[in-house]
């Protein structure tokens, strides 16, 4: 057992796992950059990074043929730990590379934290819009609104993935369970006027009875979105109320009357919501003269705290984001008038800072020792 | 005379040198270079027309000269070529600089079977089937660069060429005017009664038709002009925003309004005239009044355009190429016969190459006002002048020629890939919004291409170890370690470079992007370099590589620097994809070839490298 043991820890201690694990990473890191090309930077990121197997498909199967970013990253700081309890001694001449070690440690953390929680958002403001969240660029929500009062709605928003799964949703607040009957990760939709050999519609009520859906492939491109649409079936007590096509490609939601209430439907990009808004006062946009290229673009943008305090102005251009209660607006780009912010969740986005900081200074710690020492050599 | 040979070596490089700048050395009149130097507004930046005219050239023929045939071939300056362009067109549509070479789009020009090796072709030649040129090119822009073939790439790139070349020909003067100067003065004089006529006309009152209708004429051709054109070579007036340059078309629309024609048109129409009549001295002072109004109103921008020409002539990259060109071989030469003089000579002129490059680095900074890497092109200057500066400094403490030989083959190499880049375009283009940091490219771009730099000065050490040991017998003992330690000295810097330019760009991507990692393909290809070379480290600390393996692991590192370099932008995707050549895929395969073979010679075993094998010594 002893043994067993003391074989494991040299396994996991030793410099040569280092350098296969290092190798490792790289060709994971190099095919990935290759699979962008049809996968996209998302898809890349799920199927590489964010997973401890990369899967190919063989004749159709999903068989595992190469360990993924969680398991290399997990490896190496299992590795990286190891070495820091068994391996390395304190002393002068190796300060730099405990230090640059342990900052490694800390960049891995972080991007493995960063991984798991980061969210990001699009916010879109016309000139004078005023919005009070921000939008998922990939995400959607099926929003049931309840909008018999005219002053505010109440909102139940079912996550498309839900809706994916086939996942029947009872919520307290609805009076009908929601039932997905179909599901297409990207779509288009036509009328049916137009499509006159289109299979008959799931849908019985609402917009979908007029137009013709066709399921099209996931795109990953960066350029491109997918476009989900949905066939769910909203089930009373006493029955059936019917079946609804909800997709964005739809716009406008779709409303009906039930338990003697005003209700709403529609499928729309999952939204955050702040207790704040922002208010776009101006968009400014510079091209250099007798070009197309940009020169600058910047959005002068009103912060309206809760509670109608007094708001502040700010300015959100290139390299100069606005961070605000925990999020950050940054300048990414426009559409005519309108200015298009990302709006970024990512609490541990100083881990990267502290950890390269770190680093940085055990190679130069390390790197100076040796110059001096190299130096002294010379001179001896 | 061989311990002067080194100092004279030197001296020759540096009047080689000096001669470009000089003026009298450069082969067209006094008058055509001054002409070069009027500042312009195009793409965004004040240049001399001479940047025009060699950048134009660069892009739509691939060099800067023209030679015309006849019985004695005369060369044509740029400048010269564009005074015939913008003056004289009916002369530049004969000259062949349109440079085509898939054979499909020769054929389409109208070249029969025998011909089609011909590349170099007139506008005359090609205007007939501009047509058909126009209906391939509606065909295959839609289809993204990345995916387009080579005959769909080349007649985008023709059509491209010939609306350019067509922009710079419409510049100033409307096509088909033979007497642009006689149509201004006549402009002139009847200014008065023609705006009187039209205004008489819309009101509706008795007026001269005729007048009214050559006015009106005149103001559609002006209408025309300002749209066909995107070289805004009139400068303002004086009060308006110093920025705000037109086009000439613009300029004489407002004639109407003023009741003057533009000065700087008539300035620009006389000196076609005087151009097209071959009346030197006319040309000569019409160009002497308007330089010396501009230089009044616009010192700064005279003053530069002015540098910039210099710049333009001097050609401090070419010259630089070529003289560490001669280093690498001198320093070879050294290592052969004459060890000191040689080596000696090798170091004078990577000592003057390296100055004239800095020099050269340095005026491009100025003129941009940037730091040093704003561009593909850039980045391989200054790859290069780092690598020099690194192997100078190793020069400097091994005195054993190894640095300079480095030198020179880095030096040469990333010159030769800088010249064929600048075939772009303007190489001081502008900067996209995104990219419009100069704190952010001073430090994450100069810190990354430092680390590039020394990667490929690693492989470049290896590769003479590798090569020097098996075809030579000048690899001893003192030799061979004295290069193990500097492949290891530089692999850590570069991994302190890479690791520190690549964190940046991280802090610069969180700063204006809101992701500190986003695995785009150019950040991928800078940590791998990372990666690699502390893989390099790690496997000598762990004893798994000793001097040859750690050779071969340098020598793979050009593959991988090399394919973070380029082969990323060749994907096309992502924030950094720009630049992308399909002759450069070749390049790349080629020498990811050529490495690959390096590495497996130094898998030879040892008793068959010339330097280790027992025997007569």
């Amino acid at each position: 057992m002893n043994e067993i043991f003391r074989q494991a820890r040299a396994f996991l201690v030793s410099l040569r796992l280092t350098v296969f694990l290092l190798a490792l990473s790289i060709v994971l890191i190099f095919w990935a950059t290759l699979a962008q090309v049809d996968l996209g930077v998302w898809g890349v990121q799920h199927r590489f990074f964010h997973a401890f197997v990369v899967s190919a498909s063989v004749g159709g199967l999903q068989v595992p043929v190469f360990p993924g970013g969680y398991a290399i990253g997990g490896l190496l700081l299992a590795n990286l730990l190891a070495g820091h309890i068994y391996r390395f001694k304190m002393g002068w001449r190796k300060t730099g590379i405990w230090i640059a070690h342990a900052g490694l440690i800390l960049l891995l953390l972080g991007e493995l934290v960063s991984g798991l929680v980061q969210k990001d958002y699009q916010m879109r403001l016309d000139e004078g819009e005023t919005k009070n969240y921000a939008e998922s660029g990939r995400l959607f929500e099926l929003a049931v609104i309840d909008a018999t009062d005219p002053k505010f709605d109440d909102v139940v928003a079912i996550p498309d993935s839900l809706l994916a799964h086939g996942t029947v949703v009872q919520s307290p607040k609805l009076p009908f369970r929601v039932v997905p009957k179909e599901y297409n990760a990207n779509s288009a939709i036509q009328m049916r006027s137009q499509a006159p050999g289109a299979a008959p519609s799931l849908a019985t009520v609402g917009m979908g009875t007029m137009v013709a859906v066709t399921p099209l492939d996931p795109t990953y491109k960066e350029d491109e979105r997918n476009m989900p649409s949905a066939f769910v079936e909203l089930a009373g007590p006493d029955g059936t109320l019917g079946t609804w096509l909800v997709s964005p490609l739809l716009g406008n939601p779709q409303k009906f009357d039930f338990a003697g209430r005003t209700w709403k439907l529609v499928m729309r990009p999952t939204r955050i919501y702040q207790p704040y808004s922002l208010t776009l006062e101006k968009f400014s946009h510079d091209v250099y003269p007798g070009t197309d290229i940009p020169k600058n673009f910047s959005s002068r943008v009103r912060i309206n705290p809760p509670g109608g305090e007094p708001g502040r102005e700010v300015l959100i251009y290139m390299n100069n984001p606005l961070r605000y209660a925990g999020l950050t607006y940054y300048q990414q780009s426009f559409d005519n008038n309108a200015t298009i912010l990302e709006v970024v969740r990512n609490p541990s986005w100083l881990a990267p800072y502290i950890a390269c900081g770190a680093i940085t200074l055990g190679l130069v710690i390390q790197f100076m020792i040796h110059l001096v020492g190299f130096a002294r050599r010379r001179r001896a | 005379m061989t311990r002067r040979l080194p100092f004279l070596v030197a001296a020759a490089a540096a009047f080689c040198f000096l001669l470009g700048i000089t003026p009298g050395w450069v082969h067209q009149p006094a008058a055509v270079t001054a002409f070069g130097r009027l500042p312009v507004l195009s793409e965004g930046r004040f240049k001399p027309l001479d940047s025009v005219a060699r950048s134009t050239l660069l892009v739509i023929k691939g060099s800067q000269t023209i030679v015309l045939p006849g019985k004695e071939p005369t060369v044509l300056t740029p400048d010269q070529w564009l005074l015939d362009v913008m003056f004289a067109p009916e002369k530049a549509d004969a000259y062949k600089v349109f440079y085509i070479d898939d054979p499909d789009l020769i054929a389409l020009v109208g070249k029969s079977e025998a011909n089609l090796s011909i590349h170099y072709h007139s506008f005359n030649e090609i205007a007939p089937h501009i047509a058909e040129i126009e209906a391939q090119e509606k065909l295959a822009e839609p289809v993204g660069a990345q995916a387009r073939n080579h005959f769909q790439s080349s007649v985008v790139q023709l059509y491209g060429n010939l609306s350019h070349y067509l922009r710079l020909r419409r510049a100033v003067v409307p096509d088909g005017s033979k007497d642009f100067l006689g149509e201004l003065i006549h402009l002139q004089e009847n200014l008065v009664e023609g705006v009187d006529a039209v205004r008489a006309k819309e009101e509706g009152k008795p007026h001269d038709e005729a007048k009214a209708a050559a006015l009106m004429e005149e103001g559609q051709k002006f209408v025309g002009m300002s749209e066909s054109t995107d070289l805004l070579a009139i400068p303002p007036d004086e009060g308006d925003d110093p920025n705000a340059w037109h086009n000439a078309g613009h300029a004489l629309l407002e004639t109407f309004g003023k009741g003057e024609v533009n000065p700087a048109v008539f300035a620009y129409a006389g000196m076609a005239y005087a151009w097209r009549g071959n009346q030197t001295e006319s040309f000569e002072h019409i160009l002497g009044l308007y330089q010396a109004s501009l230089a009044k109103h616009f010192p700064r921008q005279v003053e530069k355009a002015r540098i910039e020409t210099v710049f333009n002539a001097a050609q401090p990259f070419y010259a630089g190429m070529w003289m560490y060109l001669g280093a690498f071989l001198f320093a070879a030469l050294s290592w052969i016969r004459w060890p000191e003089p040689a080596r000696l000579s090798a170091v004078g002129l990577v000592g003057v190459g390296w100055v004239v490059t800095t020099v050269g680095i340095a005026t491009r900074m100025w003129l941009e006002g940037r730091p040093p890497v704003t561009n593909l092109y850039s980045s391989a200057l200054f790859i290069g002048w780092g690598s020099v500066a690194l192997c100078l400094v190793l020069e400097v403490i091994y005195k054993n020629a190894i640095g300079t030989a480095a030198a020179g083959m880095i030096g040469f190499a990333t010159l030769i890939i800088a010249h064929h880049l600048a075939m772009a375009g303007d190489t001081l283009e502008m900067m996209r919004a995104v990219l419009d940091s100069n704190f952010w490219l001073g430090t994450h771009v100069v810190v990354v291409a430092t680390g590039y730099a020394s990667t490929y000065l690693s492989g470049a050490l290896a590769i003479i170890y590798i090569l020097r040991g098996i075809f030579t017998r000048t690899l001893d003992k003192a030799t061979a370690d004295s290069l193990a330690r500097m492949v290891y000295g530089i692999v850590c810097f570069a991994t302190l470079f890479s690791f520190v330019g690549t964190v940046l760009g991280g802090i610069w991507a969180d700063q204006s992007w809101g992701r500190f990692w986003g695995w785009d393909p150019k950040e991928n290809g800078a940590l791998i370099i990372v990666i690699w070379n502390a893989l390099i480290l790690h496997a000598r600390w762990a004893g798994m590589v000793r001097q040859r393996g750690l050779m071969c692991l340098a020598v793979f590192g050009n593959i991988v620097t090399s394919w973070s370099y380029f082969g990323t932008n060749m994907l096309g995707v992502g924030l950094h994809s720009y630049g992308f050549t399909q002759a450069a895929f070749w390049w790349l395969t080629a020498f990811v070839a050529s490495q690959l073979a390096i590495i497996a010679l130094a898998n030879l075993p040892l008793d068959k490298w010339r330097s280790f094998r027992p025997g007569p010594a």
